[in-house]
């Protein structure tokens, strides 16, 4: 039956399936409104969906791996919070590298905690949301964090800065995207990342260290989350506590979108890509037909529902489930 | 037995799946009272069959009897309830529940306002146990109870209604001897009520004590039933693969080398204790025991899987600690695991991929993995091996099931190990690989790899390996060489019966 | 085989031992740190604790049936608020006015209403399609929330009803009538999955689906009724709760899913299904509330409630695998 699925129309839709629904979707929404496709429109999604997609390029090594990480949400308020703080007290040249430690030293616990003591992925990072929130409040004593002097500091470039009339945010998600692509198809990591989620014993089997390669998929992941909150906190100057809330589920589903399994072993950062553009398009599409913002909500649930059912559905070899 | 009307009867069945045709024309009866085994390799069909009379899948052609009724199973409970029952290969246990709630499962006795009915549920239960003869009450927790007792929770089930016919699906696949006489008196007791008991199994000796009459299904067609009184293992192999399959003992001895592999009174909790071997190149030393034996566990722990607590392993005569798989794969000991789909393969993934999955660090121009050398390594052990797959990109889940294992075999040579741990080779495996990965193995031998064998398959034991380690409950019982080994001694020691000959 | 029931009767009281040091904990650092004179254990403290727990636990009594048979539910917040929103939007259509008081009932019925049907929504979709419920409710989530927003824009749904608000804060035998509703809900509950068919049946689907699929259990109706079930609860939870507060915004119930979750996995729930207990995800609501406000009576932020019970949990979840743990003869995979 997976023979069947190789061959046709059908087989080309079941790989690419995502890529065609995004196809279409632009180009009905290009007829529908011109504007949607300027020059100015498209960077502008992009660099509104760079926060939620460089988070995503970090899950996506996750999910590959066979574990879910939910807590990029508040880790993100986290390092937005700290690196904010840290910009007026030590300055930016050293604000940005100690936040980038405080992070990454969270998704190494969680690292640990998931790879090396092999406790359940789900409990894990719904427990450091709710951890990492605590703590983010605590940092912060609840207040919002703002930098004082906007004007005196060259922090703003990673949110506002640009090359060639390029944003920087853009930039930024294009070369983390690019790196971590090559990473994940080409070395040897990438590999065993796969191998890993695919089948966690049979990796053990063959000599693989499971536990390291999932430690080292979590700290990629508050790694591209650290990256996140900078360009956060340089695009706003200024921010709340809970900035990144309930961005852990949008990553998971831009994730998801992109064909990613949540039993591991499949997935990859070009179409993660493609599910966090599907994501920020939906949205400028919705608000450019007049619509307000939370319609994209409900397009998003029907989307993510109708890709991930027409994936399994052309693996089965039928539309309904067989669940009596 | 010709003048009874047959408890089950199955006329011309045909079932087809999407290019394959799986069943094609099967007809066979099962008589009041008797034992009918069900033979064929894997892929024949029997299981495709099985699940046709179980009401799991509908024919595409053909008619089922039940007491000469023409029947239709719509479902597996729509079988039960016209009195066939299936009892599972792999137990299909619930074993957070009690042994009640399973044994009635789907059918629990309702009171008002969809109540259970405990009373009731208790009574009938333990007055089923009761004649099943077995240790434990109905309101025990089935996840506490051993394997064997689980099994017969299962057969439980089947006596919940009146059964016409019984199908047993390789029940002895995790029993001990003592577990399987318990197994074989319930059969017999079936038997003398009446009951047609299918029993499907690959193991000729089991086969040949119990059953009255053996049919044989070969690619999915029927090939003939044969009275088990009037015929032999050779007929029934020969109906099985249409061929002899050559068994004959190992006679080919080349030159041994050096000892490659010593273990000195190795100990692991109660897993096993007190093991002591060595493996000399070119030898071939086959470890055979029942399940549960210890023998897969001295496997893992030689392979860094488990901590030893106590004694030492040498290779080449150096003493070594293994901690983890990386260690051992380092120091030349490659492991081929027994559950080929759980532990040697990641099905997801392609042939290449998972063929060169324990080298892929070294496989690399500068940081990025060397394609070319990955396919180099895949098309030289697909050519050496003779693995028939459409190219290196085939998912290896789609590949067969013999096919899967040269993989994994493949995988495990291209790391050119000093020490080549092989456990259940062809579990799973239909008749005609087998006999290509015996020879695999003994020519690995010959090109001077030190080889272990572990299987729980006696002819296979004695057909590939020079030496024979007898396990009993995680003890090693006695060696033997190919010349004195015969297979009364070798099940005697296996039983743990003449522990006082060790020496 | 006494150990096993020795092991399973420690599992079970875990949750309530905890409960147990929690009290004596807060009650004696109370002494010390109480930023108030009162002491923790008042028994008005503890009345207003149950009441509190109610809404979330409530939900939690649902979360607990859907993973006990195999299942997530992240879409209940949402639920939550929508169900609020049309008790009290629908309180104020013309026709209900003209009803006076026998509007009350009604208005119930409709947010009790759209639970179900937004419960049956998610468990047709599993059913049906196939997908995870994981994935199924991540986005019914998303799409529930935006239904929400349709609802009133960013604007919050109010409406006061006095005679709504005297029965949400009546007491009876000295419990809060959202008290009342937790405990009805967890008996009714508690019940169902250990003493009827259907139960038992959901025990057996999140334990081993295949062997519940060949012993003719249908999992798929199993699995709509649950979701109904916890669609109803969630609705149930904001009738309780609006009734009083009578205004709801639209952000209301973000996370919720994520506490209740919570609260399951401490009452010791499998995530895999197949095990876990009504009563014991009870104790696992007043566990976390006790923290809450225990944290408060000592004078700790209410922020490290966040941090506390976060660590409190892997903790949990560290305990449990290495009471499980067959020491060192185990497989290192």
């Amino acid at each position: 039956m997976a023979e069947l699925t190789r061959k046709g129309l059908g087989g080309f839709l079941a790989r690419q399936g995502i890529l065609v629904a995004f196809a279409v979707f632009m180009i009905a929404f290009a007829v529908a409104n011109p504007r949607f496709i300027d020059i100015d429109n498209v960077f502008g999604v992009i660099r509104s969906s760079a926060i939620l997609g460089v988070m995503a390029l970090g899950v996506t090594f996750v999910v590959i791996g066979g574990n879910l990480d939910l807590s990029v949400g508040s880790m993100m308020s986290f390092s937005t919070i700290v690196v904010l703080d840290l910009h007026d007290k030590i300055g930016p040249t050293l604000a940005i590298p100690s936040m980038f430690l405080m992070t990454m030293a969270l998704g190494a616990f969680i690292g640990i905690l998931v790879g090396y003591l092999k406790l359940n992925s789900l409990i894990v990072t719904l427990g450091m949301l709710s951890a990492i929130h605590g703590l983010t409040l605590t940092y912060s004593g609840g207040k919002n964090m703002d930098i004082a002097d906007k004007e005196g500091t060259w922090f703003a470039v990673f949110g506002q800065g640009g090359i060639a009339g390029v944003p920087m945010p853009i930039l930024m998600f294009a070369a983390l995207a690019i790196i971590l692509s090559i990473i994940l198809s080409r070395t040897p990591f990438g590999r065993k990342v796969y191998a890993v989620g695919g089948n966690g014993v049979a990796a053990t089997f063959s000599g693989i260290p499971r536990a390291r390669v999932v430690f080292m998929t979590y700290l990629m992941s508050s790694f591209c989350v650290a990256t996140a909150g900078l360009i956060q906190a340089s695009r706003s100057m200024g921010s709340q506590n809970t900035v990144g809330q309930g961005m852990e589920l949008e990553v998971l589903a831009a994730v998801i979108l992109g064909g990613a399994s949540l039993l591991g072993g499949a997935g990859t950062i070009f179409k993660t890509v493609i599910g966090v553009l599907i994501l920020g398009f939906i949205q400028n599409g919705l608000l450019l037909l007049g619509l307000a913002f939370y319609a994209q909500y409900v397009v998003t649930w029907i989307i993510i529902i109708l890709a991930v059912w027409l994936d399994i559905a052309a693996k089965r070899g039928g539309l309904w489930s067989r669940i009596a | 037995m010709t003048d009874q009307t047959p408890a089950l009867r199955l006329e011309g069945i045909v079932k087809t799946f999407p290019g394959v045709r799986a069943l094609d024309g099967v007809s066979f009866t099962v008589m009041p009272g008797e034992v009918h085994a069900l033979m064929g390799e894997n892929g024949a069909g029997k299981s495709t069959l099985m699940k046709v009379l179980g009401g799991i899948l509908a024919p595409n052609e053909g008619q089922i009897f039940i007491e000469e009724q023409p029947t239709i199973m719509s479902s597996p409970m729509n079988a039960k309830a016209k009195g066939v029952v299936f009892i599972h290969q792999e137990l299909s246990l619930a074993d957070e529940l009690s042994v009640a709630e399973n044994i009635w499962l789907g059918e629990l006795p309702k009171k008002s306002f969809g109540r259970v009915d405990w009373t009731k549920l208790y009574d009938e239960t333990d007055a089923i146990l009761k004649t099943l003869n077995v240790g434990f009450d109905a309101r025990k927790r089935v996840g506490d109870l051993s394997i064997a007792n689980q099994q017969m929770v299962e057969i439980a089930r089947a006596l919940t209604v009146e059964p016409r016919a019984v199908i047993f699906d390789e029940p002895t696949a995790s029993l001990t001897d003592a577990e399987k006489v318990v197994l074989f008196e319930v059969i017999s007791d079936l038997q003398s009520r009446g009951v047609g008991v299918i029993y499907i199994s690959h193991r000729m000796e089991e086969i040949f004590k119990i059953t009255d009459r053996i049919s044989v299904l070969r690619d999915g067609q029927y090939r003939g039933t044969l009275n088990t009184a009037e015929t032999n293992e050779e007929e029934v192999t020969h109906l099985m693969i249409g061929r002899t399959l050559d068994l004959s003992r190992n006679a080919v001895t080349h030159e041994m080398g050096e000892v490659a592999l010593e273990v000195r009174s190795l100990s692991c909790g109660d897993l096993f204790s007190d093991v002591s071997f060595t493996v000399r190149r070119g030898e071939v030393v086959g470890f055979y025991g029942l399940v549960g034996a210890g023998r897969t566990e001295i496997a893992e722990t030689l392979f860094g899987l488990r901590e030893p607590s106590s004694g030492t392993i040498h290779l080449g005569g150096e003493e070594v600690t293994i901690n983890s798989p990386a260690d051992a794969i380092k120091r030349g000991i490659s492991l081929v695991p027994e559950d080929r789909k759980g532990q040697g393969l990641i099905l997801g993934m392609n042939c290449r991929d998972n063929m060169t999955l324990p080298q892929v660090s070294d496989l690399t121009a500068g940081p990025f993995v060397s394609d070319g050398a990955e396919v180099a390594i895949f098309d030289q052990y697909r050519d050496k091996l003779d693995i028939r797959t459409p190219g290196w990109r085939q998912t290896v889940g789609n590949l067969s099931g013999g096919n899967q294992q040269k993989i994994v075999i493949g995988k495990w040579l291209s790391m050119r190990p000093e020490v080549l741990i092989v456990d259940e080779p062809t579990r799973g495996i239909d008749v005609g690989s087998k006999s290509e990965i015996h020879n695999l193995i003994r020519e690995l031998a010959s090109q001077g790899y030190a080889v272990i064998v572990i299987s729980s398959e006696m002819p296979e034991v004695l057909h590939v390996s020079d030496r024979i380690v007898a396990m009993f409950s995680g003890r090693v019982m006695r060696e033997f060489t190919a010349e004195e080994v015969t297979e009364d001694s070798l099940i005697q020691a296996i039983s743990g019966i003449g522990a006082d000959k060790v020496a | 085989m006494n150990n096993t029931t020795r092991a399973n009767l420690i599992k079970q009281g875990a949750i309530w031992a905890f409960i147990v040091v929690e009290l004596a904990f807060f009650s004696i650092a109370g002494e010390f740190l109480s930023v108030t004179d009162s002491a923790f254990m008042d028994f008005d403290n503890m009345l207003l604790l149950l009441k509190q727990s109610a809404p979330i636990g409530i939900i939690a009594l649902g979360m607990t049936i859907i993973m006990i048979n195999g299942n997530i539910d992240l879409s209940v917040g949402a639920t939550f608020a929508l169900a609020a929103i049309v008790l009290l939007d629908s309180m104020t259509w013309p026709f209900m006015q003209a009803l006076g008081n026998w509007a009350i009932p009604l208005a119930w019925l409709f947010a009790l209403a759209t639970g179900v049907i937004l419960g049956a929504i998610n468990g047709l979709i599993v059913w049906k399609t196939g997908v995870d419920a994981f994935i199924v409710t991540l986005g019914s989530m998303l799409g529930y929330r935006g239904l929400v927003f349709m609802y009133n824009g960013e604007q919050p749904t109010s409406h006061l009803n006095w005679t709504l608000v005297d029965f949400a804060e009546a007491q009876f035998l000295g419990l809060h009538t959202a008290t009342w509703f937790l405990l009805g809900a967890g008996l009714l509950l508690w019940l169902l999955m250990t003493r009827t068919v259907h139960g038992r049946n959901a025990y057996a689907i999140g334990n081993n689906r295949d062997a519940a699929v060949n012993a003719g259990i249908r999992v798929g109706p199993h699995f709509l009724w649950n979701f109904m079930l916890i669609g109803f609860l969630a609705a149930l939870s904001a009738v309780v709760f609006y009734s009083e507060s009578g205004s709801v915004n639209p952000n209301d119930g973000m996370l919720y899913e994520l506490w209740a979750i919570t609260a399951v996995v401490l009452g010791g729930t499998k995530l895999s299904g197949g095990y876990g207990s009504i009563i014991s995800t009870l104790g696992g609501v007043i566990a976390i509330q006790l923290l809450r406000k225990g944290l408060g009576h000592i004078g700790a932020d209410t922020e490290t409630v966040n941090l506390v019970i976060g660590l409190i949990l892997i903790a949990v979840l560290f305990l449990d695998r290495q009471l499980n743990r067959k020491g060192k003869e185990e497989l290192r995979t």
